[in-house]
């Protein structure tokens, strides 16, 4: 029996330790989708608009699987000590360390699960290692043609040491000292006379940094940020016109059509197999998902496929009675597997071993159909799970997915 | 003498017959059966150097491994018709409030069988091999081992020999789930443990949770007395793809003054949630929070204190929540509206994921409910403090409000522990009846 080792990213990995094949690839990937992000939505001359603007900031887009950076700004570069190539295609959580408040990460986790705008301050590490407190003010920009999270803006503002009653304790000596005159002073005069004596003073101990709860960022910090926000939305807004995929920061309820959340899809980018979703309640049973590995598989792209139903891939040699199966399983809402000829694009057929599976979401009814496709003939993935269990790994993951991210506030009555 | 009559949960589709003996040949978990067997074995990169924890990289293992293995083999189990009922066919929503606790609709989880007692008057007793135990489970409930291996990466193997010098830990499904994917961490099966923490299972845990990668996927764990079902030693864990509310929860930091700098921990008091509780982060390795926090669960184990464990957040964050539910509902304290609901608040119903067996009580779910019940199960300020006293002392800490009045503290604990608990908690004789 041979010991199929599993390529470790994750936790585990050392900073220092060269990422693994699969990592690369990873981002081989994304980094081919980076810039096409931003220039299919808002032209050619995004990056130029952008660069013009000031201040510390990232946008990222949860479409493509990761979740990745696909723009930073100097300020963000400067700030952070990293170069443009070390941050596109990464995740944002990259600049989280080990005193970065927990629930802070929680919180931004979840204003990205619900697409919403949100303020916080956060610790977060330069490339050098060093922690810093920063303003983290992040907000998503939707497209009008879809209602779906084009990008989200992340902007961020350093927040420095100041002498309020928190680091008030961690002032020693004539530090102290200097700060106790200044509380006696006029009040009103005092955060601009102790901002700039905290300059003067030179933190050099991380440690210090890193043993802070927590670091509230003043009104000029908060005001710095919105207009920064204001800036880079008005820019995309305006540039979004151009190519006609106009975006807005206010999501336009579309009438009929609900879209997949961002966060549906977030988790689903995360499954690297081969698999759609269709939707059993709209007509002809439309495929509403497509993974990459779909795409590759068959040799379609997502624009070619999305909205159409899965009957595409049947052709001249598949067998009628596999197909008769199919629907009758759907019917009666069980899942099935079978073994039928499909073709791809190109004309090219292969066996496909196909499982097909229902999805309920929170209501407990079904919501998608979920289809894993395997072909026979392509190599294993050499990490040990039988082809089978892949595909049933696949079905409870956008089991869990679907089910949780559709759980919504859901009415109560007043007990009688 | 003072009864409760309590319908538990079934963990697994042998606990029915838990009075019958059966011969083997059954393919079970016991010495008869496992040690001849071949399960798929996942063995995590153990602990050999210090790790940075959430050094910025919080993706799931390539593949999602685990977490592929886990939910194929539930999604297997599903369709082998091995679960009670399809959980994604339960109606769940968000209780509309400031912390979102989940409710669910669920009317098959509670089996009706008859009464059998059960003791819950003391978090410890002694592993019993004629009560239901899970070397009787046969093996197609299991997934996967899961255990330390050796070399620096994970391993999985997908037929092992199990062989007769090894203790295998095991992953099962939960026959009766809370949501899909809720399995059963049961570490060293063969080795019959009761249920109690001790510092190597709780650290197999944290191992399980660091691996999944994923903060939304949790593990749990329930005192006896604290509305564990069974006296074998067992985790339990499942996905949620949203936040509890307890770990939405802000916490205040106790400022140490001696003995957690050297590794690192943090320990915070939960605010502003209806259950006390205390919060564990940091470490300079998962080994160095396990041993606080398993430490801590043995002083309470030994002041009998009944307590759930919530592991958050990949294994970063743990919550810990001495509760005293049982010991109300015994004496006749909680109120007959919240006991007709029926909800046992273990781990999972105190970080905001309950279950409700009734339509109207589904309905008519609001934040101020889940909240008298939960605030029904914590231990008031006054008691928190002193068990929490009894926890800093145990796991040799010194909190800086301690140092305020240093004589009056020394020794108090001490003498409070043995004659503080009798006199506050269970009456002698007290019986659960299920």
């Amino acid at each position: 029996m041979v010991a199929l080792t599993i390529p470790s990213i994750g936790r585990r990995a050392e900073n220092t330790s060269p990422p693994s094949a699969v990592a690369e690839v990873m981002a081989g990937c994304s980094l081919r989708l980076i810039e096409p992000s931003l220039t299919a939505r808002y032209s050619d001359w995004i990056s130029e608009a952008l660069d013009e603007i000031q201040g510390c900031f990232l946008i990222t887009d949860p479409g493509i699987a990761g979740h990745p950076i696909v723009f930073a700004s100097h300020g963000f570069l400067a700030m952070s000590g990293y170069s443009r190539e070390e941050v596109l295609g990464r995740n944002g959580r990259m600049f989280q360390g080990p005193a970065t408040n927990r629930r802070s990460v929680l919180e931004i986790r979840e204003a990205i699960r619900e697409e919403r705008t949100l303020q916080i301050s956060l610790l977060n590490y330069r490339k050098d290692g060093t922690p810093h407190w920063i303003l983290f003010h992040l907000f998503p920009v939707f497209g009008v043609d879809d209602g779906r999270v084009a990008h989200f803006v992340a902007v961020q503002v350093p927040i420095p040491r100041r002498s309020r009653s928190l680091s008030e304790a961690r002032c020693g000596g004539a530090r102290g000292r200097l700060f106790g005159a200044c509380r006696n002073e006029v009040r009103s005069d005092c955060d601009l006379g102790c901002n700039l004596a905290a300059d003067l003073f030179v933190d050099v101990d991380n440690r210090g940094l890193e043993a802070e709860e927590s670091r509230e960022a003043s009104e000029q910090e908060k005001e710095r940020a919105s207009d920064a926000a204001n800036s880079i939305l008005s820019a995309l807004t305006q540039y979004s016109k151009l190519t006609g995929r106009v975006v807005s920061s206010k999501r336009c309820r579309l009438a009929g059509i609900s879209p997949l959340s961002s966060s549906l899809i977030l988790s689903l980018g995360r499954i690297k197999q081969s698999f759609v979703l269709t939707d059993p309640q709209l007509p002809d049973m439309p495929i509403v998902y497509a993974s990459d590995e779909f795409l590759s598989l068959t040799g379609y792209s997502r624009h070619e496929i999305l909205g159409h139903n899965y009957e595409f891939l049947n052709g001249p040699d598949t067998e009628v009675e596999v197909l008769h199966q199919i629907r009758q399983s759907i019917q009666v809402e069980c899942a099935c597997t079978v073994r039928l000829l499909n073709y791809r694009k190109d004309g090219s057929s292969f066996w496909n071993l196909l499982h097909i599976s229902p999805v309920r979401n929170a209501s407990g009814k079904v919501a998608f159909y979920v289809n894993v496709q395997i072909d026979e003939n392509a190599k294993s993935d050499g990490l040990g799970l039988s082809p089978h269990m892949r595909q049933l790994g696949v079905v409870g993951a956008v089991k869990v997915a679907v089910r949780s991210l559709s759980l919504c506030a859901g009415p109560s009555r007043p007990s009688s | 003498m003072l009864t409760i009559k309590r319908v538990p949960t079934v963990l697994s589709n042998y606990q029915e017959d838990s009075g019958e003996s059966r011969g083997c040949g059954r393919n079970c978990l016991g010495k008869c059966c496992l040690p001849v067997s071949k399960l798929p074995l996942y063995a995590f990169k153990s602990d050999a150097k210090p790790e940075i924890s959430s050094s910025g990289v919080d993706e799931p293992p390539s593949d999602f491994f685990l977490n592929s293995l886990l939910l194929g083999g539930w999604e297997d189990r599903m369709s082998r018709g091995l679960f009670r009922y399809d959980v994604t066919a339960c109606e769940t929503k968000v209780i509309p409030g400031e912390y979102g606790f989940v409710a669910q609709l669920n009317e098959g989880r509670h089996l009706k069988k008859r009464p059998t007692e059960f003791r819950v008057d003391r978090v410890l007793q002694p592993f019993d091999p004629a009560k239901f135990n899970f070397t009787k489970v046969g093996q197609e409930e299991v997934l996967f081992r899961f255990e330390a291996g050796e070399g620096d990466k994970a391993r999985f193997l997908e037929s092992a020999a199990v062989g007769e010098a090894n203790t295998p830990s095991v992953v099962a499904i939960n026959v009766s789930p809370i949501e899909y994917g809720h399995v059963l961490l049961i570490p060293r099966v063969l080795d019959c443990l009761p249920q109690r923490i001790d510092p190597d299972s709780f650290l197999l845990a944290l191992h399980m949770a660091a691996e999944a990668g994923s903060p939304y996927f949790r593990l749990g764990y329930n005192s006896l007395g604290a509305f564990a079902t069974i006296n074998h030693l067992h985790f339990q864990a499942y996905f949620l793809t949203m936040p509890f509310p307890v770990e939405k929860a802000p916490t205040e930091r106790i400022p140490v003054v001696k003995g957690l700098s050297q590794s690192k921990v943090k320990v915070s008091k939960l605010l502003n949630y209806p259950v006390r509780g205390l919060v564990y982060e940091g470490g300079n390795t998962l080994k160095d929070l396990s041993d606080v926090v398993a430490n801590s669960c043995i002083c309470l184990q030994e002041n009998n204190i009944p307590f759930n464990v919530l592991i958050s957040d990949s294994g970063r964050r743990i919550f810990l929540f001495p509760q005293c539910y049982a010991e109300k509902q015994a004496l006749g304290e909680v109120s007959q509206e919240i006991l007709d609901t029926q909800v046992n608040p273990a781990v999972w119903e105190i970080s905001g994921h309950m279950v409700l067996k009734r339509k109207k009580d589904y309905e008519e779910a609001s934040e101020e409910y889940a909240w008298r019940l939960l605030a029904e199960v914590s231990l008031s300020e006054a008691r928190f403090e002193e068990v929490k006293a009894y926890i800093f002392e145990a796991t040799g800490l010194e909190s800086e409000e301690e140092k305020i009045e240093p004589e009056e503290n020394k020794g108090t604990p001490h003498q409070s522990s043995t004659t503080a608990v009798a006199a506050n908690h269970f009456p002698e004789g007290c019986l659960i009846l299920q």
